[in-house]
């Protein structure tokens, strides 16, 4: 390990550290825009320059890498020429229209030039104007500030791994552009405005909204896929007006998907904030007791109850509703199941994405089946491109999903490939052999009633075969699936739509026939299902509510609230609560935190709160029985803008599917 | 004065014809095979006694470039050697006389340099504009083939070579040794981070060595003369002989080879026929191409032309294209001409050269017209400071020093030219 001195302070630090990172632990602050950890090294910006003994000339600390005996200044009169020189460079182009600036606030460009900037210009001739670039719906370009970092290029093409950003012409000529200034074909695509450290890159959707000293920051978990990424939502009295990543290196280290980041305008539209009852086939306005009493009505008539459970709804939200389902109707007639969806509850090993997200970068060969990750869960996606575009990491599928951002060895897409490779009939099973952390990764396109059993058990045989039974990873797409599954809000016996009294906790997706059926909606946008329930309860959306969320991991995360419901909405455990009592069949907690208690007492595993679940695999039962199949793999088509009741009611999700759809028209298409 | 028998390229006129048995006939492909029987260490140890200095304008030692090639060639990772001819700094065209005239020195140069480095592949990177100059080379590496000078086991040395040629856009940059790799790779010509040097990450993450087109040439020479007699030349450090390209205001622009450390006046009095209107109607000298700063006539009586005289007189030899410029031409212009070349010519990539080659441009061409304050030549001063040193590539100090050449020899010339 490399002895260094930095400003006089001798450190010793690990080998293939930079100049910039050993100055950082020697606690010196280097100014810096190009580089940025998770990305390639560009050098191009020279505002890291630091003064090395026996160079003549100021060296770039974020491309040299430390040597043992290397003397670093970084307060001498050269460095800071250096840096004032840079930064004057920097500004002469610079528009200076701090503002009307989106980025105001929060500017590297305005923090480190009022730190280590002269002060003064000495430029008075004209400006360059650039003309701004089209990126897509979420992308607004002011290439006036642009200071040619090229963070954005690296990024589109080493992480989202689509080459569609780049800079035309020469010298001060150089714009950053999109080719033929088309919408990035990314689900990622919004990560390069954090990145962007000026604001030549800002957010479209929240263009002018408000100036970040204004905003109430909280930091949160996010619902739209399985994942759950950390976010921060930034709030603006009830308003969610923008959520931002949250760094989280198990997780979805410091970027998120662009639905996570943009379906938050679908908090405002298409909300439900009173409850309502269905009156001569109208739906009537009325207060909670009218609904109450409503629904008490229609219970005492029958109590075949089934209770169906929503993909984004919390996991105490889910325990209070299985409780009260329970008492009413006597049996567990409760599903978080929306579709055919197969699935084995009897260990965790069976359902969990047990080789970890952060387990995807140590992995050294992955199979896909029926799994398409780039929309299901697009940040689980984001981590095996980083994994290729760094080790080359083997990826094998049985079926063929859309370009995945890498390169994808097709083994073919019916499932009997599966048996061949337990066979050893397919050659992929030498490769398996070879393999030090392999992982499979099972869509939910395969896990229906007719394949899911196969692909799951003939999964379990294989990888037992080698050693390897936690490299089962199942790829849930909603975030209430694992923790409903854990605290076991299911029903294996009965179909649970066939109940008279229907009770959809924010149920948006699956379709009904309502015939002969009392349908009881509670959830917070008006769906297609609120609109054909007989009574309606408003709740609150995921930002509105403290809650606990299971990723496809088994990791117990805390959501927390960042805005309250709108108009009479509530939280789900206050309504249920508060339902119990009208139907004499009282639940046992008055506050979150009794419930919670609850909670954890009967599923004590959940109380580990941000901790991944550790599991024994010893005891993973494989079915013995021979089990055959001859059918392929048919994709089910998840609209990766549209997945939930919250992204439909969002107008920029609507805008990026539009955009998207354009990309893949031809010029004969009309 | 170089005698013609001590010449390298003794078709450097173009008198005889370029085909490959002419130049068998001025001693080209000479003994090739007893040169490569003497082994790797031995080139490489003849080319570091014979101290030759890389003609593209660094001049670094080239023994010592070769030497940096890793000596085992490992598995997936060849080795390749790549010749620099993208000659675009404005006044010099040694090159393109080699490539039209003596194209046969430069692929036995290659094949023994390959093998000296290793590698089985060359790739000429040539200007685009060079579109003749390539057709030429083009010809004279077919008539080798053909003759198994190149392919495999080259002129029975038993090393296997392929020689092909890559035209460039026209982007000066690429003449940088990592642009030029980065757009053989067919990526936008821009320099990349040093360390790595290409010796050990080049092109396509392999060893490379990068060669101007007259370093390569002389190298068959100088093993068949040994390299003592091109030691003999020159001042110690700087030896052999070099093509000078001499322009601008004399009565006889030419390229001649002629011995280092020869006096600049000798050069342009005896081989360009002196400067237009006489001695004294000299105003001042660009001794290296554009990108070096310019030497007033006072300099100029006196100064040696090699790599270190010039670099005491604040200036360097770079590829020696000598632009004499005299008492006619407005100084301040000339030197914006230049500075608008190297705007025009910046990559782009690092901030100091992409905003400031065009800021001093712009302050040159308000001083020239009259419509700068004075205080601006300080300013102008401090810029070029400010890009000088803090860029990736040398492209800063390119741009910076001629313009710091005009600041330090005619400030007054300026002043004069300046608001008060």
């Amino acid at each position: 390990m490399p002895k260094v001195k930095v400003d006089g302070i001798e450190i010793e630090v690990e080998n293939g550290t930079t100049v910039l990172q050993a100055c950082e632990i020697a606690g010196k602050e280097i100014p810096r825009f190009c580089y940025h950890e998770k990305l390639s090294i560009a050098g191009n910006c020279r505002m890291c320059l630091v003064e090395m003994e026996k160079s003549p000339k100021p060296v770039a600390s974020c491309a040299m890498p430390v040597a043992e005996g290397q003397v670093i200044y970084t307060n001498t009169q050269m460095v800071k020429k250096a840096r004032e020189g840079v930064m004057e460079f920097l500004l002469i182009n610079h528009p200076l229209d701090c503002p009307i600036c989106d980025q105001g606030g929060e500017c590297d460009l305005q923090d480190q030039s009022m730190k280590f900037g002269g002060g003064n210009s000495r430029y008075e001739l004209n400006k360059r104007s650039v003309k701004e670039k089209y990126m897509g719906p979420l992308i607004k370009t002011q290439m006036n500030r642009c200071i040619h970092c090229t963070r954005c290029i690296r990024f589109s093409e080493e992480l989202a791994g689509v080459p569609d950003l780049g800079a035309i012409n020469r010298g001060e000529n150089m714009e950053i552009t999109t080719f033929l200034e088309k919408t990035i074909n990314s689900e990622l695509s919004a990560n390069v405005i954090d990145l962007c450290p000026v604001g030549a890159l800002t957010s479209r959707p929240y263009a002018f909204e408000a100036r970040p000293w204004e905003l109430t920051k909280t930091e949160t978990i996010d619902v739209m896929d399985a994942v759950g990424s950390n976010i921060r939502v930034d709030t603006k009295g009830w308003e969610v007006k923008r959520i931002l990543p949250r760094t989280n290196e198990e997780i979805n280290e410091e970027w998120i998907s662009d639905k996570t980041r943009y379906a938050c305008d679908g908090l405002l539209n298409n909300r439900i904030d009173s409850p309502f009852v269905r009156k001569n086939g109208k739906l009537i306005e009325c207060s909670w007791d009218d609904a109450f009493v409503e629904i008490s009505n229609q219970i005492n008539k029958t109590v075949r109850v089934g209770g169906i459970i929503g993909s984004t709804v919390d996991l105490e939200s889910i325990y209070a509703f299985k409780l009260l389902i329970n008492s009413l109707a006597g049996s567990n007639s409760i599903d978080f199941r929306q579709k055919d969806f197969y699935f084995n509850p009897s260990h965790p090993g069976n359902y969990l994405f047990n080789s970890s997200i952060e387990g995807i970068d140590h992995s050294d060969l992955i199979l896909l089946i029926g799994a398409n990750p780039r929309i299901e869960a697009t940040m689980v996606n984001a981590r095996i491109r980083k994994n290729y575009a760094q080790k080359k990491l083997d990826i094998f599928s049985i079926g063929l999903p859309e370009d995945q951002t890498y390169k994808i060895n097709f083994l073919g897409d019916n499932l009997s490939i599966l048996r061949d490779i337990l066979n050893e009939k397919n050659s992929f099973f030498e490769k398996l052999a070879k393999a030090r952390k392999p992982m499979f990764i099972i869509g939910e396109s395969v896990l229906n009633s007719l394949q899911g059993q196969f692909v799951i058990e003939t999964s379990k045989l294989i990888l037992k075969k080698y050693n390897q039974l936690n490299a089962l990873n199942i790829l849930h797409q909603s975030a209430s699936s694992v923790g409903a599954i854990m605290i076991g809000a299911y029903n294996l016996i009965e179909n649970v739509v066939q109940n008279e009294i229907l009770y959809l906790l924010g149920a948006d997706e699956i379709n009904i026939d309502k015939k002969n059926k009392f349908i009881i909606y509670q959830g917070s946008h008006a769906s297609k299902n609120a609109k054909i329930a007989d009574v309606i309860l408003p709740g609150a959306a995921f930002t509105e509510k403290d809650g606990l969320y299971v990723n496809l991991e088994g990791r117990v995360q805390s959501a927390y609230r960042a805005s309250y419901p709108p108009g009479n909405a509530k939280e789900d455990w206050k309504i249920l609560r508060a339902l119990s009592e009208t139907l004499n069949k009282t639940l046992k907690f008055n506050t979150i935190e009794e419930l919670r208690i609850k909670l954890f007492e009967s599923f004590p595993s959940l109380s580990k709160i941000d901790e991944l679940p550790i599991i024994d695999y010893s005891n993973l039962d494989i079915s013995e029985k021979k089990l055959d199949l001859d059918s392929v793999v048919h994709y089910q088509y998840l609209d990766y803008y549209q997945s939930n009741e919250i992204a439909r009611s969002s107008a920029t999700m609507m805008e990026c599917k539009i955009a998207r759809e354009k990309l893949k028209k031809t010029g004969t298409d009309d | 004065m170089l005698k013609d028998k001590d010449r390298i390229f003794t078709n450097l006129y173009g008198d005889d014809s370029f085909d490959l048995n002419s130049s068998i006939k001025r001693g080209d492909w000479k003994d090739i095979k007893e040169i490569t029987n003497k082994g790797k260490d031995w080139i490489i140890d003849q080319i570091k006694k014979s101290e030759l200095r890389g003609r593209g304008g660094a001049g670094f030692p080239t023994g010592v470039k070769w030497s940096f090639a890793p000596k085992e060639v490992k598995e997936g990772r060849p080795h390749y050697l790549v010749i620099n001819a993208d000659e675009s700094e404005p006044g010099t065209c040694k090159d393109r006389d080699i490539i039209r005239y003596e194209p046969q020195k430069l692929i036995e140069g290659c094949l023994i340099a390959s093998y000296a480095v290793s590698a089985n592949t060359c790739y000429v990177y040539i200007r685009g504009e060079y579109v003749n100059e390539g057709k030429i080379l083009q010809q004279a590496i077919d008539q080798a083939y053909e003759k198994g000078y190149l392919g495999k086991n080259a002129a029975g040395t038993g090393w296997d070579l392929d020689m092909y040629i890559h035209f460039g856009a026209g982007a000066y940059i690429c003449g940088e040794e990592t642009a030029l790799l980065e757009s053989l790779e067919g990526n936008k010509g821009q320099p990349r981070l040093k360390p790595p040097f290409p010796a050990l990450v080049g092109l396509y993450g392999c060893p490379t060595i990068v060669n101007n087109v007259e370093t390569v040439a002389v190298v068959p020479t100088i093993l068949r003369r040994g390299a003592d007699w091109f030691a003999s030349f020159g001042r110690p450090k700087n030896r052999g002989t070099k093509i000078f390209c001499i322009s601008g205001n004399v009565n006889n622009p030419c390229n001649v080879e002629e011995e280092m450390s020869i006096p600049l006046k000798d050069l342009i009095e005896k081989h360009a026929g002196g400067v237009t209107g006489g001695w004294d109607n000299l105003q001042a000298v660009i001794p290296g191409g554009s990108s070096m700063p310019l030497l007033p006539k006072r300099v100029c009586e006196t100064i040696l032309m090699d790599f270190d005289s010039l670099i005491e007189a604040k200036s360097g030899l770079g590829t020696a294209g000598i632009v004499v410029i005299d008492k006619s031409q407005d100084i301040v212009k000339c030197i914006s001409r230049i500075a608008r070349f190297y705007k025009h010519e910046s990559c782009g990539q690092c901030t100091p050269c992409r905003e400031g080659s065009g800021w001093m441009w712009r302050m040159l061409e308000r001083i020239g017209r009259g419509e700068a304050d004075i205080e601006e030549i300080d300013m102008l001063m401090d810029v070029t400071k400010q890009i000088e040193g803090h860029t990736i590539c040398a492209f800063g100090e390119g741009s910076s020093w001629p313009v710091q050449g005009l600041l330090r020899h005619f400030r007054k010339e300026m002043e004069e030219k300046c608001n008060a």
